[in-house]
């Protein structure tokens, strides 16, 4: 057995920490560990996306990344895209636009649209696809998602609008 | 996969690194972006994580060189103003590596360490003229880029030492560079992918050139002949088909699930062709 190792971490928000084995990869020490299964495990060879978290704000497969190598960080999960008991706009926009079935890949395709949006609020058709490009699907054809992802750019965007308003 | 257990250790300067690797020789292993090492089934006992070491993530022009830190993503390459307005090709390169999330963590000097040629920097940076930084308990010691790739996951590092800088000659006017891959989907490896830079003279002929392929032989291939027959010439039609040709001809793939080595052959000229076309539009032919 090798040496273990103190992870500290701050998860949507909240600081956790834990003695884990060096060969533990963060996917498992997100879902066993800390107990946020939201985050999926699909291929656990870095092809499909599922496990996709966001780390110090950029993108990371979860499956191919060690929890010690994350020590120190913020992760944001998609438990931590609800705010305050309201769906986040890709959420409802997910929701609204039909952007999944069987639902597997949604928690990466989420979290890889979060950041997407976040350094690029109106996004082109191009740039989204781009943007979920590693993120697999195998239901929807990503046309709804495409959509699902529109919905919640121009969903944001009425919401600054609104607050400029009421300002 | 859940790997078997190993050693892990998280030095903060090159010096510790070098001195970890030195301990553990043969069995120690550098975990930089981690997204090839990772996935992979073989592991080493003792993983020398160098991500904590600072100063070693950069992509600058100095002194006649842009320098790319060893530890710079392969998504830094996508987002710096300098390379998409010097080095397109290597904007073209990193586009068609993997995906956004692996370009998040992947390395640039990674991509050649480990030594695959269906990795796509090798070839771009063999079409560059680059040279690697290899930084060991002696001090740095520069490796022409022709001199890196061995064979197959083999480069000219040695144990004890860490990739830490990547120069690639600061291109001069009229110069200009492009990669073309095809791949099946987006993150797979090339079926096979082509990379050309060229410098062209005041009368619109070839003075440097450079040609490389991604993922048709054990290591990445510097199309050696077309490079040669080309010197001189302008880049008109025949001439680029000629040194697609000749291009294909230098290929050595074997037949596998991406298509028979007969196609990859066909491939490699006409990617050939269409990069040294790019390249040329990009030199202001």
């Amino acid at each position: 057995m090798a040496t273990k190792q103190m992870v500290r971490v701050k998860v949507n928000g909240r600081d956790r920490e834990a003695q884990v084995e060096p060969r533990l990869l963060l996917v498992h020490f997100i879902r066993e560990v800390l107990q946020l299964t939201g985050t999926h495990i699909g291929c656990d060879t870095s092809h499909c996306g599922a496990c996709t978290v966001v780390l110090n704000g950029k993108t990371v497969k979860s499956c191919t990344m060690f929890a010690v190598q994350a020590d120190g960080g913020e992760i944001l999960t998609v438990e931590g895209l609800m705010q305050n008991g309201n769906l986040h706009p890709l959420q409802e926009g997910f929701k609204q636009e039909h952007g999944l079935q069987c639902g597997f890949c949604t928690p990466g395709m989420l979290m890889s649209s979060y950041v997407l949006l976040h350094n690029n609020p109106n996004p082109s058709e191009e740039e989204i696809r781009r943007g979920i490009s590693g993120n697999l699907c195998r239901c929807t054809g990503y046309q709804n998602i495409v959509g699902a992802v529109q919905f919640a750019s121009a969903k944001i965007e009425q919401g600054k609008m609104a607050e400029g308003v009421a300002k | 996969m859940i790997p078997p257990a190993f050693e892990y250790m998280r030095p903060n300067t090159i010096p510790e690194a070098i001195a970890l690797l030195q301990q553990h020789g043969e069995d120690a292993k550098i975990l930089s972006g981690g997204q090839s090492l990772i996935p992979m089934i073989a592991r080493p006992a003792y993983l020398v994580d160098i991500n904590r070491i600072s100063g070693l993530s950069y992509i600058k022009e100095e002194r006649g060189f842009l320098r790319i830190g060893g530890l710079t993503r392969e998504a830094e390459l996508e987002s710096s103003p300098l390379v998409r307005l010097k080095y397109p090709i290597l904007l073209d390169t990193a586009h068609v590596i993997a995906d956004p999330q692996v370009r998040n963590l992947a390395t640039v000097a990674g991509n050649l360490a480990h030594g695959d040629p269906a990795n796509d920097h090798p070839a771009t940076m063999i079409a560059l003229g680059a040279q690697v930084v290899a930084t060991g308990s002696a001090g740095e010691r520069i490796i022409p880029i022709e001199e890196f790739f061995l064979s197959l996951f083999s480069t000219a590092l040695q144990p004890g030492e860490i990739l830490t800088e990547i120069r690639v000659p600061v291109p001069t006017v009229k110069s200009g560079g492009a990669y073309f891959k095809l791949e099946r989907k987006v993150g797979d490896f090339a079926t096979a992918a082509v990379a050309a830079q060229v410098t062209l003279d005041a009368s619109g002929a070839v003075q440097k050139v450079g040609i490389a392929l991604t993922n048709v032989g054990p290591t990445p291939i510097k199309a050696k002949k077309a490079e040669d027959f080309l010197r001189g010439k302008k880049l008109d039609e025949a001439t680029v088909r000629q040194a697609g040709q000749l291009a294909g001809d230098e290929a050595q793939p074997s037949s596998d699930l991406r298509g028979p080595a007969e196609y990859k052959k066909g491939l490699v000229k006409e990617l050939a062709k269409r990069a040294l076309s790019r390249a040329a539009e990009r030199a202001g032919r």
